[in-house]
């Protein structure tokens, strides 16, 4: 077999992560890179159901379960007791859900963040509070169903554009990662790596059960998100130079292949998705702009 | 504390640990059992690009003798996503048995 991304496995199978879990997939990837000298941290999401009951842990690296809203303040201190103990090699990992990040954590992220603590965080993101019941978070798209957003009130607002906000903290690495594409992951994780400072990683990972999509459309949906160009793959480095990686033509896909996979987006009329595909051009443009301004 | 395979059984209070921590993995949970469908591997037509083992989500797919791919009954949760990706349609999904 022809193995593109590392091959050692720090995830344990029998974790109870639903069927086609686009989080699940994600840890595996993102442990394969950063490897066994890693600590990590989570707050309340999904991964810390998927872990696993008392006594029993899915992962082979010591692992810290904390409140929700600490995520990165715990992996902060985390840092600062490995470099007190002479340690400066081991990676501190905050990992956490789209509610531990754009809403309740936001607090203790971007006080790290402006802090400049040597450590990684990552946000899977699948736009809900998807473990307790698929409430909607500020990571939900406008117009998408969730049990707090029924189909007479889809949610009005756009999703958070938390890339902004963590640019505008001016950290070392930014970079946006897809379950879909793993080679472009750990690339960006062997690169994130070598920087010292915060180093902030938004991850897509579709959720069948949350979204009302099929478990085996998990990576078509996240392909689709890249080529629609609805979530770009990038990089912004010190919060000032951005460089797009994928899709590589700027022409994208229309946005209904994306949608028309998903129940949560069936009850959109023609005007609904051709109002969220002039969205998806606009920030996909300015996103241009700020690439070619940049170099 | 006693281990039967993968399981850990505390017997009594004064068995547990000081500290909440993890003694063991999730290897004890058999997810094969949720499965409604298996994957079949068609090794004629694998060509071992390792493309499903690089996206399964439950470390489900391992490698054979002959670097095809074959799939771990015991954990397979059955969500089909070998199957989409497959460039070659070498796996397929059948009605599980009782």
């Amino acid at each position: 077999m022809k193995y593109t991304i590392p091959k050692e496995e720090l995830v344990h199978p029998g974790h109870l992560a639903c069927q086609g879990c686009g989080g699940a997939l994600a840890m595996r990837i993102m442990l394969k890179t950063l490897g066994k000298n890693t600590i990590l941290t989570f707050p309340a999401c999904c991964w810390s159901v998927i872990d696993g009951p008392f006594p029993y842990s899915a992962v082979k690296v010591p692992l810290f379960h904390t409140a929700f809203e600490t995520a990165a303040v715990v992996a902060s201190g985390i840092k600062a007791a490995l470099n007190r103990v002479g340690d400066p090699k081991t990676n501190s990992v905050a990992w956490a859900g789209d509610g531990g990040t754009f809403d309740i954590g936001i607090q203790a992220l971007s006080g790290s963040a402006e802090r400049n603590d040597d450590m990684f965080y990552f946000v899977y993101d699948n736009e809900a509070y998807m473990n307790t019941g698929i409430q909607r978070s500020s990571a939900t798209p406008k117009g998408a169903w969730t049990t707090t957003t029924p189909v007479n009130h889809p949610k009005a607002t756009p999703k958070k554009d938390i890339l902004a906000i963590m640019a505008a903290h001016k950290i070392p690495y930014i970079a946006t990662a897809s379950i879909a594409y793993p080679e472009d992951f750990t690339r960006k994780l062997e690169k994130a790596k070598e920087i010292k400072g915060f180093k902030f990683f938004h991850i897509f990972a579709p959720c069948p059960p949350g979204w009302r999509a099929n478990p085996k459309d998990t990576i078509t949906l996240a392909k689709l998100a890249v080529e629609t160009k609805l979530f770009p793959l990038l990089e912004i480095e010190d919060g000032e130079k951005y460089t797009i990686n994928l899709p590589k033509k700027d022409k994208g896909k229309p946005i209904e292949d994306y949608l028309k996979l998903q129940g949560r987006f069936k009850h959109l009329k023609e005007n609904d998705i051709k109002e969220m595909q002039t969205f998806i051009d606009k920030k996909y443009n300015r996103l241009k702009i700020l690439e070619e301004i940049s170099q | 504390m006693k281990k039967d395979g993968d399981k850990i059984i505390f017997e009594n209070a004064a068995d547990l640990p000081d500290m909440a921590k993890s003694m063991g993995t999730t290897r004890f949970n058999k997810t094969g059992t949720w499965r409604n469908e298996r994957p079949i591997v068609d090794t004629d037509k694998c060509t071992g690009c390792g493309i499903c083992w690089k996206y399964c989500p439950d470390m489900s797919i391992l490698e054979d003798e002959n670097g095809k791919a074959a799939i771990d009954y015991e954990f397979c949760k059955g969500c089909a996503i070998c199957v989409e990706v497959c460039p070659v349609k070498a796996i397929s999904m059948v009605e599980e048995e009782k």
